[in-house]
């Protein structure tokens, strides 16, 4: 009784599955055709990022995207999100299936891409890179547009140093040990530090987590040793270390004494930079759709891509200099 | 000679009435803590009175900072040691819960604004609305757990995977920040008073929960339904409204420590917010000695465990200690906690004490 229930449900699935493979690759004809219909109207790009949740650079940076791949500007889009590399690699040949003619990519991990960016060699769907680079031969995709982390420690750091103050004794508020980003701004002050004789008073990942960050000025505060400068990796966890300052009347910003940096530019933190709360906010810029639509633009024009890494323009925003239009504009 | 004799007799006594006292636990780890310091770096229990941005008078030194920090976790505590001793398993969904009350704490005061120059509602209604935010968020536990007989850490998987989700669609992925001076007064200080409000706040709790446990039957019920469920049906309680209402009270608890949470830092990164928190409480729930199986349970003691471990946070703070390595120091108390509790080592241990007392009464 029990073989035969199971060899029924056995045929069963066997059979589901056969009407499900026949579909399913109808579908894929289907929408061949479709591809070659309207290739001359739009351009079908398959979008694969993390989850705008993850920060408000992600939020910023799928605003972005989703404003500049529309119809409007001849597009047909298609997004998929996560943060877990598996699902991406599945949404990945699933675009690629659909026989999209761009991969936007901003993968979860490095690790893992080479059979699927083959697949998508082979099906012609040039991919290109965004945000995050990943580990495989730079043959398989056209383009990867990516910030230079190092640059950017090494901006903020550069703007640290002309600043001349009389003496530096910095607490330094780490992100997640390991990622790009901690790794390039660290890495940046380390080195000044050790050149220029700087003072690291206290060096501790907070996680990007603003509680984290005041709880580590809140120890230093308590422990009475001297400090002039907040190095935050991000702007949550300068928020958090400002908001031990000033439980303990300790005054911050432009002429006071100590000075706050940041990184991100969101609006809020350019908002203090305004108010001359904080000193320094340096940029991470997650405008890319600009750079990936020009690319796009010179591949379909047929132009080779002479440089694969296309790094973005990134500034440091001084406290003092700061207006309201660059708030506007490049606060996230 | 008589009189040193009954001396010392009655200290033994005493001592070993202490040692059978659950509350030992959280007092003998926090004088470890306490010598240890003092023994380090004496000026840990330095507190000076410092005139803050406002202008006001404050205290401050490293036991404030202890008694501020770990107020919330003690506030937790108080709702996880219920939810424990009648469930017999714990609610993991705290931090996520703590996102979405936070969220919609912030959601009430900014409207659909997410940079409000003044707010849109009073801090009371806001904090209200939280409250039967994190009731309901409870209620869901509790209904899984109670009504459906799930295990309780299986049940409250649930809203710790989505809860920050939800936070972040309550308002609508934007990042309020709030410009109001009375809003920092919960989680900093209330201008002419020294003391941390957090402080205030987890005192206020404590007293509220030490009445009800004393003028109702809510303390009582808890346990005998954590001892033994059939035997409490067949005593006429409803084992299911009891587990239910556990879950509620912990709600409540997840919406005031989230109040102080966000007034903090006046904003909420809902990825972030209270990460990990769910694990601290529970840890002070067993750094109190109460059993994680459920049944009977000293509140005291969790309460008491909550402060030691930010006591121990905020020591290895002090001594620059890698602050993604504290986890790690953590994990060893819980090892040493699981260790002493064990049935084996308790057995071992009385048997020792037995012997130690006879060959004393022997000499």
């Amino acid at each position: 009784m029990k073989k035969r229930i199971i060899s029924v449900l056995l045929a069963s699935m066997m059979a589901l599955s056969l009407v499900a493979c026949g579909g399913g690759s109808k579908d894929k004809e289907a929408s061949s055709n479709d591809v070659k219909a309207d290739k001359s109207e739009s351009i079908k790009v398959g979008i694969i990022n993390n989850d705008p949740n993850e920060s408000g650079y992600r939020t910023a940076n799928d605003k972005d995207m989703k404003a500049m791949f529309t119809k409007e500007n001849g597009y047909d889009a298609s997004f998929a999100y996560s943060l877990k590399n598996d699902e991406q690699i599945a949404s990945a040949q699933k675009f690629i299936q659909d026989g999209v003619d761009y991969l936007l990519l901003s993968a979860a991990d490095t690790a893992g891409w080479d059979s699927v960016l083959k697949d998508a060699q082979d099906a012609g769907t040039q991919v290109i890179l965004f945000d995050r680079t990943i580990d495989a031969d730079e043959s398989l995709y056209a383009a990867s547009i990516v910030s230079d982390m190092d640059k950017e420690g090494e901006t903020a750091v550069n703007w640290l140093r002309d600043q001349k103050l009389d003496e530096y004794n910095i607490i330094h508020i780490q992100g997640v040990m390991g990622s790009a980003a901690q790794k390039g701004r660290s890495g940046a002050l380390d080195e000044a530090a050790k050149s220029d004789g700087w003072k690291i008073v206290t060096q501790q990942t907070a996680e990007w987590n603003a509680e984290k960050a005041q709880q580590i000025v809140q120890s230093v505060i308590d422990s009475g040793e001297k400090f002039n400068v907040i190095y935050a990796e991000n702007d949550d966890m300068a928020k958090g270390a400002v908001a031990a300052l000033d439980k303990a009347n300790i005054s911050h910003g432009v002429g006071k004494d100590v000075v706050v940096m940041g990184f991100d530019c969101n609006k809020w933190a350019l908002e203090e930079l305004l108010a001359q709360n904080w000193n320094y906010d340096g940029q991470c810029n997650p405008f890319q759709a600009e750079y990936i639509a020009d690319v796009i633009e010179k591949l379909e024009a047929g132009e080779e891509i002479a440089e694969k890494t296309i790094i973005m323009d990134e500034k440091g925003f001084d406290a003092t200099t700061i207006t309201e239009d660059d708030v506007n504009q490049y606060g996230i | 000679m008589q009189t040193k004799e009954t001396n010392k007799f009655n200290i033994s006594n005493f001592a070993s009435k202490l040692a059978g006292r659950q509350i030992l636990i959280p007092i003998a780890a926090l004088l470890l803590l306490a010598v240890f310091n003092l023994i380090a770096d004496p000026s840990f229990y330095k507190i000076s009175l410092d005139v803050n941005s406002a202008g006001d008078q404050v205290l401050s030194g490293y036991l404030i900072t202890i008694l501020d920090y770990g107020s919330e976790l003690a506030i937790l505590a108080i709702g996880m040691t219920l939810v424990t001793a009648a469930s017999g398993g714990q609610d993991i969904s705290v931090g996520a819960t703590i996102a979405i009350a936070g969220s919609v704490i912030l959601r009430v005061l900014c409207g659909s604004n997410s940079r409000p120059d003044e707010l849109q509602a009073p801090i009371i209604v806001a904090f209200l609305v939280a409250c039967v935010a994190g009731m309901l968020c409870g209620a869901f536990n509790g209904i899984l757990v109670a009504g459906f007989k799930i295990q309780p850490m299986v049940a409250t998987l649930i809203l710790f995977t989505a809860g920050r989700s939800i936070a972040a669609w309550i308002n609508n992925n934007e990042l309020p920040v709030i410009s109001d001076k009375g809003f920092t007064y919960f989680g900093g200080f209330i201008p002419g008073i020294p003391v941390p409000t957090p402080f205030f706040i987890a005192l206020g709790c404590i007293i509220i929960m030490a009445l009800v446990l004393k003028f109702t039957t809510l303390g009582l019920y808890v346990q005998s339904v954590g001892i033994n469920e059939n035997s409490s049906r067949l005593n006429g309680l409803n084992p299911a409204f009891i587990k239910f209402i556990t879950f509620v009270i912990l709600g409540i608890c997840v919406a005031v420590a989230a109040l102080i949470k966000v007034s903090r830092i006046s904003s909420i990164n809902y990825s972030v917010i209270a990460k990990d928190i769910e694990m601290d409480a529970i840890l002070a729930v067993a750094l109190g000695g109460n059993a994680l199986g459920g049944g009977k349970f000293n509140m005291g003691a969790s309460i008491l465990g909550a402060y030691v471990i930010q006591f121990l946070a905020t020591t290895l703070y002090k001594f620059n200690v890698k602050s993604d390595a504290i986890s790690a120091y953590k994990a060893i108390v819980v090892i040493i906690l699981v260790v002493i509790s064990a049935p084996v080592v308790r057995e071992k241990f009385k048997a020792f004490t037995v012997k130690m007392k006879t060959k004393k009464e022997v000499g």
